[in-house]
């Protein structure tokens, strides 16, 4: 018993150690909180047309029965990294023609107008979330973040920040893939 | 005297909430009530701050939706459950008691028990060591065998 109990210091010092090493793993992301909306139907939400855009508004008929999955993103034009995310959204529409949807969280209308004019256009529609609400439909702690919606309407995946960067887009690329996978396998 | 206003100087931040004027319901009792929940309800980019005290935009939306919700007629209990659906078990200051969260709960009872058990067994372990004086039935026999081993070597 005595020799069992000296085994303890020892015991301890492997379970705080593993606890470390699971604390140090750069690839744990302590801020990342899971997404309940994750294989479940998109939410309803209210968006308005952003004043001075030709771009229409969606709602989340929208999303329901497309070809493939298409791409929800929140950004805004007060979003210093959602300018930097914008070429990356901008070459999965035009190089891979993904369909990609905007809400224009808590922006001025006028501001979302310039920033889109200057950077271009890849949204198919646009909607403007003015007050947050939509936002908050849509489970988001930031802007911006991105959404992957399936051709019956469940978001299949949710990306938090934006997304930038080779491991991001991949992460992301991956993500679309296998939504469209899906979309085969569910349709053959 | 000068240290007591020093102090009240001190301590009068901590007292100072976030919710602005804007928020605040007409209406004192429903407001009492949207205070009390929203110090349940857990700022999502604030992490460990209740939205009651968090200055931070999206705790504040929420602030004005939970409000919303009241106004609306709802109950204490439909108000959270809304925001619970957006947002999560992570959202609730006091998360559910399910599979995902069991270890959350239990590990406490458990990490006391086992400080009990050990500390109770290395406790009763001295205690026995100190007790230990007697011999056992076998050492007795060991010690009668030897005396009388000795006893016969001696006579011859």
């Amino acid at each position: 018993m005595t020799r069992a109990l000296a085994l303890i210091p020892l015991l301890i010092a492997v379970v705080f150690g593993g606890f470390f090493l699971w604390g140090l793993n750069p690839d744990r992301d302590p801020n990342d909180i899971p997404s309940v909306l994750i294989s479940q139907q998109a939410p309803e939400f209210t968006l308005m047309d952003v004043e001075g855009l030709a771009t229409p508004s969606f709602a989340r008929t929208d999303l329901v029965g497309n070809q493939g999955p298409v791409i929800v993103n929140v950004f805004a034009s007060w979003c210093v990294p959602c300018r930097a995310e914008h070429a990356v959204l901008t070459q999965l529409v035009e190089r891979e023609g993904q369909r990609l949807f905007g809400i224009n969280y808590k922006d001025k209308p006028e501001d979302a107008v310039r920033w889109l004019t200057e950077l271009g256009n890849p949204y198919e529609m646009i909607g403007a979330d003015s007050t947050g609400r939509a936002g908050i439909e849509w489970g988001i702690s930031g802007v911006p973040e991105t959404f992957i919606v399936g051709s019956d309407g469940t978001v299949l995946y949710r990306y938090v920040g934006p997304v930038v960067g080779d491991d991001a887009v991949k992460k992301f690329r991956e993500a679309l893939d296998q939504a469209g996978a899906m979309e085969i396998e569910a349709g053959g | 005297m000068r240290h007591l206003i020093l102090l009240i100087f001190l301590i009068l931040p901590m007292a100072v909430f976030a919710v602005e004027p804007d928020e605040i319901l007409q209406d004192s009792v429903l407001e009492q009530r949207a205070r009390e929940i929203s110090k349940e309800l857990r700022c999502v980019v604030c992490q460990n701050q209740d939205i009651d005290s968090s200055n931070a935009g999206v705790a504040r939306d929420l602030r004005i939706l939970v409000r919303e919700r009241l106004v609306a007629g709802d109950s204490d209990e439909e108000v959270i459950n809304y925001v619970h659906s957006r947002y999560g078990d992570y959202v609730l200051m006091r998360p559910p008691f399910n599979l995902s969260t069991a270890a959350l709960w239990l590990a406490p009872f458990v990490l006391a028990l086992s400080a009990l058990l050990i500390g109770w067994s290395v406790l009763s372990a001295s205690r026995r060591r100190k007790t230990a004086a007697g011999l056992s039935a076998a050492e007795e026999d060991e010690v009668a065998r030897f005396i009388e081993q000795n006893k016969v070597s001696k006579e011859t």
